[in-house]
């Protein structure tokens, strides 16, 4: 059982984020970066069904610059068994159809019975790599995945969706398949120190993409702050006690609800 | 022409589509192109006369007794069909759960990708300009397309609304399509303990984010919850904790609600939430990120502590309330 997970860096979520100096992404060297919240989950998963299976690898496999490293060397900490870092220092750049190419040619080897990654990314979010890499390789896919039976695992594997509403769906999937998979699918393991000591011999593998010209792809033309569609009225001025007073007040003379 | 997707369950209309016919109906109007309507099933689905009951060119009704239930490999060898017989020059779908995991396939296979989640566009030139969220919400992108069509779009919920959908009288077609192998096996859809609380129908609704911290700080909220008459909810990773069940979530994968009253406590405001209750009369957002997200939708906004903001609050509304 060989299992890749897709995993990236991302601005941290709280990180207060600066328009670059082209308007066309974030400054990057400004924010604290961090492992993209659902891939750690998919992560998290692999290690799971490697466990619950007795045997197999985890190969962690990450696009984007060299900081990638801090994403990589954690999940090897936390268990990954060997990593492939494809080096693209420009990734913000890279359409969703080029980064799943490179992936797909980096990894075309591999041979995985399984490949997971996180439903999206928190920065670009355009939720359709992982979609896009099942079908340049030929093997089936489940989205935003929210369980994963562990004992269907012969050959088959049964994995239940998320729909809207809370509704639910399970599939059964031939493998090899690839599954990109929901936050919160299960608590995620920290670090351990012997973890850490361990993850210093394993193998990163890094790799001179092939990126290829994509015409058709999407380009990232201004990035701004939202418009508001509202006219809020900021109460308090940075005294949330004040504020509060003040909320009350226009609640009951404004809205009426109180 | 633009090919907009008309998304059902059992023959029952997904009202999603008809924002989505509503986006379709305008970038035509706009590029001077007609719009056609496809729906996707094993049978002559009701659906497509309801549809044509809008002003589409026409409704194509893909048939193949495997389209009875969804799966990503019918739905992309279908849509596949339907685009290479018909060559559109927009496909244009709502963000929904099910476009998601399937719209990126068919795209894939025709050599482009999705331009998704779009929340409003402009024409220019003869071309689109479409604008998606970006980091969790707090910027947002002007992107274009390159290369040739067919183009791939979905739009957010909300983005265009469905009552706004022109209507009209359409021709239903019915087009046979060839599906391949299917490579997963679908079970029926369910829901896990039917929701018992529904928050669809509360006129007051307290929320808690990340912000909350511990399980143990819900009780303040919970308090406020109280002296409003409101009833409590959460964002995702609230119940994802399961520091509150999951009924009572609200956003794209929990509930959607549209109360008189809705207070968002130490809530970011990341588009999986905002798109579960930005219908709300009057939205008030407490948070200590000036920057969230949450504060471009909130008609009043307090930057700072909500542990500091809350206890007066409930102090306030109970000398109000008597």
């Amino acid at each position: 059982m060989k299992i890749i997970v897709l995993m990236k860096q991302v601005a941290n979520k709280d990180a207060v984020l600066r328009i670059s100096g082209d308007e066309k992404w974030i400054n990057e060297a400004d924010v604290a970066l961090q492992t993209n919240e659902s891939d750690g989950y998919a992560l998290e998963e692999a290690l799971r069904l490697k466990e619950a299976k007795g045997d197999g690898e985890v190969v962690v496999c990450s696009l984007g610059p060299q900081s990638s490293k801090t994403v990589i060397k954690d999940a090897l900490a936390r268990g990954a068994d060997r990593a492939i870092h494809i080096v693209v220092d420009n990734s913000s750049k890279l359409s969703p159809y080029q980064i799943a190419s490179a992936i797909a040619d980096a990894i075309k080897d591999e041979n995985p019975n399984l490949i997971f990654a996180g439903l999206q990314s928190d920065d670009a979010s355009y939720g359709q790599t992982g979609v896009i890499l099942a079908e340049l390789m030929g093997i089936p896919h489940a989205t935003i995945v929210i369980e994963v039976d562990r004992s269907s695992l012969n050959g088959n594997l049964r994995v239940k969706r998320e729909l809207e509403s809370g509704w639910y769906q399970w599939f059964t999937y031939q493998l090899p398949a690839l599954l990109t998979i929901q936050s919160g699918i299960s608590q995620i393991r920290y670090a351990s120190l012997k973890g850490i000591m361990a993850a210093k011999k394993k193998e990163i593998r890094d790799v001179a993409p092939v990126v290829a010209e994509f015409t058709s792809a999407q380009k990232i033309e201004k990035v701004y702050l939202p418009l508001k569609t509202k006219q809020t009225q900021m109460l308090g001025g940075g005294d949330a006690r004040k504020g509060a007073a003040e909320l009350v007040e226009r609640l009951k003379t404004e809205v009426r609800v109180i | 022409m633009i090919l907009v997707f008309i998304e059902h369950k059992n023959c029952v209309l997904n009202r999603s589509s008809l924002e989505a016919v509503a986006a379709a109906q305008s970038v035509g109007k706009d590029l001077g192109l007609k719009v056609q309507a496809v729906v996707l099933c094993d049978k002559d689905c009701s659906v497509a006369q309801e549809v044509a009951g809008y002003d589409l060119e026409k409704v194509i009704i893909a048939k193949n007794e495997k389209l009875n239930i969804y799966t990503p490999d019918a739905y992309a060898d279908a849509w596949s069909e339907v685009i290479k017989a018909t060559n559109p020059q927009y496909v244009v779908m709502a963000h929904t759960y099910q476009v998601r995991d399937f719209a990126p396939k068919v795209a894939a296979r025709f050599g482009r990708e999705v331009v998704g989640d779009c929340i409003r566009y402009r024409a220019e030139g003869g071309k689109l300009v479409l604008t998606r969220r970006m980091f969790l919400g707090k910027l947002d992108a002007d992107v274009t397309i390159g290369g040739e069509p067919p183009y791939f779009i979905t739009f957010q919920s909300g983005a265009f609304r469905g009552d706004n959908a022109e209507k009209g009288s359409a021709q239903v077609e019915t087009m046979e399509v060839a599906v391949g192998d299917v490579r997963m096996m679908p079970e029926e859809p369910f829901q896990e303990a039917k929701a018992s609380v529904d928050l669809t129908k509360s006129e007051t609704i307290v929320a808690i984010g990340r912000g909350i911290k511990s399980q143990e700080n819900i009780a303040l909220a919970q308090q406020l919850a109280d002296a409003l008459g409101a009833d409590l909810a959460a964002s995702r990773p609230i119940c994802d904790s399961d520091w509150l069940p999951i009924d009572r979530q609200i956003g794209s994968s929990g509930q959607t609600v549209a109360p008189k009253l809705y207070i968002a406590l130490g809530i970011s405001g990341a588009i999986q939430h905002t798109v579960g209750m930005k219908n709300s009369g009057t939205i008030v957002a407490i948070n200590k990120d000036a920057e969230a997200p949450i504060f471009d939708i909130a008609d009043y906004g307090i930057v700072g502590d909500l542990f500091e903001a809350v206890p007066v609050l409930i102090d306030e509304i109970k000398k109000v309330k008597g």
